[in-house]
């Protein structure tokens, strides 16, 4: 293959990756932006929405579509309704500390992951794709005859891949109009600019926490149930997710919304990129490098506006 | 209307409020005057529920508030206006107005009024709350606060920074709200602007009540006023 079909492969795995941390990254630094909690638990909500979406799945049995629709409805729910149930019992009773969150999260961190070990297993498990059909691509050429498409051996993508993109875009869109034009979303802003006058204009901010820790959690499992037919679920599965949101988040400015889309697609893509034609491991180097650079030049991050 | 007795309260395990007593009655301007750090605003923030009571109760129209959770307590009809504006810096005019009217599910009728005190503000309903001027700030923290149909409006320095027009405008506005029936407690550190409109004055000191006095038997007696203010 030439480097264009190449190049255009590689584009479309980044794309995958993109979109799933993109979703992962936004529950995070929704999370952060409202509660100013740094949730190092992010990634174990994460494991267990791809747990939770094989247990589903393989409990409903039947078609794939039919498990894997039950799955990406009840496992984001569970997740969202556990995370809510851990801040009303946990974050709350410490205040929200920032240092102390810190630790709980942490705490929580191993709960889940040992918890999970103990009853689903040490093993990785697949959930079937409701649909998983070989695209093949066409890439094009100057031949004699001028403007060619051509179908070259080799590249190709599955309709389940460009479900996860499409999927993953609309969510965050979904997402994007409840911050932006719905009641609940303004009620959510008004917390996060100022607790105490929200409070004042009668809005509940507890459980405005709870349902924003909830929907941040929640927005983790949904993107592990997304990519679980691409990955497996693993009970240990939870660690990227969390380094490269954290990335994310840090690159795109914490609690900055279009921020964390863009810094996604950013390091999603180049990650794919990189790791096709050079190393994972070099990827993973660059991203890193990438934050360092902008907590130096840019301690805000590329779209976060410096806190007054 | 509005009824402390024996309100104590603090920040952490420093007490500033000490067994305050002091009411506020529909259509008055009771006005709480002393020197930084006396308890004017801790006041305020514990009618509010912002901070939780140590002792003492709080009523409002005979029901009693001081228990209640903060978001609670607004929906019973307490107007907060506070220091310093707090307003929802990156919200639009609109929706900072828009929550307002949430606190009680008030009627778009009840933002007409509010707006028509503040006709500016319509002129400025999609621009971001924090690129107002001072003053156009302070009406729409006031408008904010008419919102919610309070019953009792608290005013901490409504006038703090700004040019002596819009300090009439809002003045205007706290005299037409107290002639149609608002009970309002107002902070503020210009003795003169206090008593051209109180009605009457709390003095506070070190957290305590000291003193209540009728604001027309205060014009002309200093020694009272450079007891409690005096430095």
């Amino acid at each position: 293959m030439e480097f264009g079909p190449y190049l255009m492969l590689a584009s479309l795995e980044g794309a995958v990756t993109a979109a799933v941390l993109a979703l992962t990254a936004v529950g995070l630094s929704l999370v952060f932006g409202i509660m100013r909690v740094v949730n190092v638990a992010h990634g174990e909500f994460f494991m267990l929405g791809a747990v939770l979406a094989w247990w589903v799945s393989s409990w409903f049995g039947g078609p794939a579509a039919v498990g894997f629709i039950a799955a990406a409805v009840i496992a984001p729910v569970l997740v969202g309704l556990l995370a809510a149930a851990a801040d009303m019992t946990l974050l709350k009773r410490i205040d929200y500390d920032p240092e102390r969150t810190i630790v709980v999260t942490i705490g929580l961190l191993y709960v889940i992951q040992q918890v999970t070990l103990m009853t689903y297993g040490p093993e990785a498990r697949p959930v079937e794709p409701p649909f998983n059909t070989r695209l093949a691509l066409p890439w094009f050429e100057w031949g004699e005859n001028g403007f060619q498409l051509y179908w070259p051996w080799g590249l190709s993508t599955t309709s389940y891949k460009l479900f996860v993109i499409a999927a993953a875009a609309a969510v965050l869109a979904a997402v994007w109009l409840l911050m932006r034009h719905t009641k609940i979303g303004l009620i959510m802003r008004a917390t996060q600019l100022d607790g105490e006058m929200a409070q004042v204009f009668g809005i509940p901010v507890e459980r405005v926490y709870a349902f924003t820790f909830g929907l941040g959690a929640g927005l983790a499992a949904l993107a592990a149930v997304l990519i679980v037919p691409i990955q497996q679920a693993h009970y240990l599965m939870g660690g990227d997710p969390l380094l490269l949101s954290f990335i994310v988040v840090i690159i795109g400015g914490l609690g900055s919304l279009p921020g964390t889309v863009v810094a996604a697609l950013l390091i999603g893509m180049s990650d794919g990129i990189i790791s096709v034609f050079f190393s994972p491991t070099l990827a993973k180097i660059l991203a890193t490098l990438l934050v360092a650079l902008v907590l130096v030049f840019r301690p805000q991050g590329l779209f976060g506006t410096r806190a007054a | 209307m509005l009824e402390l007795s024996d309100v104590s309260t603090g920040y952490g395990e420093a007490q500033v409020l000490r067994d305050v007593s002091l009411d506020v009655r529909a259509g008055e301007i009771h006005c709480l005057l002393g020197r930084n750090g006396a308890g004017k605003t801790t006041t305020m923030k514990a009618i509010t529920g912002l901070l939780p009571l140590w002792g003492g109760t709080i009523h409002l129209d005979g029901a009693e508030i001081g228990a209640l959770p903060a978001h609670r307590v607004g929906q019973t009809g307490v107007g907060y206006i506070p220091q310093g504006r707090r307003l929802f810096g990156e919200l639009t005019v609109a929706q900072n107005l828009e929550i307002g009217l949430m606190t009680r599910r008030s009627s778009a009728a009840v933002r007409e009024r509010a707006l028509d005190l503040f006709p500016r503000l319509r002129e400025r309903m999609g621009q971001r709350a924090q690129t107002l001027s001072g003053g156009e700030q302070q009406m729409l923290a006031t408008a904010r606060a008419l919102c919610t149909e309070p019953k009792v409006l608290l005013l901490d320095e409504p006038t703090e920074g700004l040019q002596p027009s819009m300090i009439a405008a809002i003045r205007d506005v706290i005299v037409q709200l107290r002639s149609e029936g608002t009970a309002i407690l107002l902070v503020e550190q210009r003795i003169d602007a206090v008593l051209a409109v109180a009605d009457r004055v709390t003095f506070l000191e070190n957290g305590h009540a000291r003193e209540t006095w009728a604001a027309a038997d205060l014009r002309g007696n200093h020694a009272v006023i450079d007891r409690y203010l005096g430095v």
